[in-house]
């Protein structure tokens, strides 16, 4: 749906002396149609930059971006405008007209795009339903909580029926429960009307929550890219497991611990089974628990824990693991 | 009171009145687009164009830097030529309207760059024409500060139309000028200024009420 053919954006110099900054240098990556795609860094990473390349706001100065088919650099005046109906976008701002009511800011793309009044009017009425906000629909955007305006951010962009949705930080001047419910939301847009969403944050909690597969930009570059569950679990880039430790807590290693250090993942139905008591019984294992976590990525629960063995047959107790589906990560310390 | 002559000075406040009335009309026509290119041709917007507005600039500062006495005189030729006359109502416009439409574009220049350019940023992204951008989103965003713009230029005008009385314009700046100064009626100068204060007043009263009735901030 969305293909970065080893795309690099310069900025012009912004004084004589300096050369120009580059946002983005040589990153390719392919999102699928109907998936959730995260984009994370930390401010400065190039984001906002490449959320901006998929709907022409931005132009390369290096590589190609193809969405739906087209070559976004390559399209017309007229073709940007078309491809602009099909991709919708949100702000971490809202930018909504605060000189318009609700429903004249969701009708507005629509009277962009020309549409007769009577379907204005019925579309309209339509996407306010859908957001939850029928009842809001003669206030004014500055009457409207941050969570609210969102709400209307959302009915806007899918005024001109998109495929495809792009999220600029849309949580991050939200609370926490606010966050849930528009990230709720946008999950319910992919799985309802079968959207294609990409998402730029600088949360794991919003990756965690949402997405199907996540890139990791760090200074303009692609350092990491992968199903969510693999980033997430298995962190390889440092900047990937800086933004993991952050959402999770640091998994703690007591230092001094005696025994075989190792880290087990459990993920789905494994989760919930008592793997841990049954290999200890049946090998003669001792563990201590030294860190851990147990939480949800989407709907699928995992848990990882960080473990000391001791005492019996380590071997057998990693060969048992590993065949009850846990994944065993050898951290080393004392051999048996 | 007794240099009084109500009928003089009915008719002089309605000169005065018709000054400034015709003379803000074309102020906002001419300036509310000089304003709009001004800003659009400015540094990172979206006809960002340095020679034309670096002209267009220059034009505004020149324009704004004569001192308004001197220009309704130097302006005269032209004034004769565009209205027939450089005198009464109709030959103080000319003089008024290029004094003033350089002062507003310039505040209408100010209160678009106030506007939210994200708010810009999701119109494009929306797929709207620049056409659309200007017109949908930008002037309405800014219309708070359009009126503020339009108030403060409209009172500007008045003491315009009051010096406009030194070439023959007419008006209560006239009045004040041929009466109470000249002849030293002390009377006439006290009723005109105390009009031309109700005015300013009136006027700075519209305007904050219908930027309070335009701003939904």
């Amino acid at each position: 749906m969305i293909a970065f053919e080893a795309v690099s954006k310069t900025y012009a110099a912004l004084s004589e002396k300096g050369g120009g900054h580059a946002a983005l240098s040589g990153v390719s990556l392919s999102v699928k149609a109907g998936e959730v795609f995260g984009v994370i860094g930390a401010s400065g990473a190039g984001k906002s930059t490449l959320i901006r390349l998929i709907n022409g706001l931005e132009t390369p100065t290096g590589g190609r971006v193809v969405v739906d088919g087209d070559d976004v650099a390559a399209l017309g005046v007229e073709g940007l405008r078309a491809l602009r109906r099909r991709v919708g976008m949100i702000f971490q701002h809202f930018n909504l007209l605060s000189g318009k009511t609700v429903a004249q800011n969701v009708a507005f793309p629509l009277k962009l795009a020309g549409r007769p009044a009577a379907e204005v009017k019925a579309r309209t009425a339509e996407l306010l339903e859908r957001v939850g906000l029928s009842a809001h629909a003669g206030k004014f955007p500055a009457q409207l909580s941050g969570g609210q305006k969102q709400r209307v951010g959302i009915a806007r962009a899918l005024a001109t029926g998109p495929k495809i949705l792009l999220c600029d930080e849309a949580t991050s001047a939200l609370d926490p429960e606010t966050t849930e419910q528009i990230l709720e939301l946008v999950s319910g847009l992919n799985r309802e009307l079968g959207l294609t969403i990409v998402l730029i944050t600088h949360e794991m909690d919003v990756v965690r929550r949402v997405c199907d597969r996540v890139a990791v930009l760090e200074g303009g570059r692609l350092v990491e890219e992968g199903s969510v569950e693999d980033v997430f679990l298995h962190p390889a880039s440092g900047t990937a497991r800086r933004f993991v430790q952050e959402a999770e807590g640091e998994i703690s290693v007591a230092p001094g611990v005696g025994g075989r250090l190792v880290r087990l993942t459990f993920k789905g139905e494994a989760t919930y089974k008592p793997v841990l008591g049954e290999v200890a019984r049946a090998t003669g294992v001792d563990y201590s628990i030294l860190g851990g976590r147990i939480h949800r990525l989407r709907e699928t629960p995992y848990g990882q824990l960080t473990l000391a063995l001791t005492g019996g047959d380590v071997a057998a107790a990693i060969a048992q693991f590993q065949a009850a589906g846990v994944r065993v990560d050898d951290l080393g310390g004392e051999s048996v | 009171m007794e240099n009084i002559d109500w009928a003089e000075i009915g008719q002089a406040t309605l000169d005065t009145l018709a000054m400034l009335g015709g003379s803000m009309v074309l102020t906002i026509l001419l300036g509310l687009p000089l304003g709009v290119i001004l800003f659009l041709t400015g540094k990172g917007q979206m006809l960002q164009n340095r020679l034309a507005n670096g002209a267009l600039s220059l034009l505004v500062n020149v324009l704004r830097s004569v001192p308004f006495v001197i220009l309704l005189i130097v302006m005269i030729p032209l004034t004769v030529a565009l209205v027939g006359t450089s005198l009464g109502v109709a030959g103080a416009i000319p003089p008024l309207v290029v004094g003033a439409a350089p002062f507003f574009a310039r505040l209408v220049e100010t209160a678009l760059r106030e506007v939210d350019k994200g708010v810009i940023e999701a119109s494009f992204a929306m797929g709207a024409k620049r056409r659309q951008v200007v017109l949908g989103a930008l002037l309405p965003e800014a219309l708070p500060g359009l009126v503020a713009a339009a108030t403060v230029t409209a009172v500007a005008l008045v003491s315009y139309t009051a010096m406009a009385g030194v070439v023959g314009a007419g008006g209560l700046g006239d009045l004040a000028i041929r009466f109470g100064y000249q002849r030293f009626q002390t009377d006439v100068m006290i009723v005109t200024v105390v009009l031309l204060l109700v005015l300013v007043q009136v006027l700075q009263m519209i305007g904050d009420a219908v930027v309070r009735r335009v701003s939904h901030k």
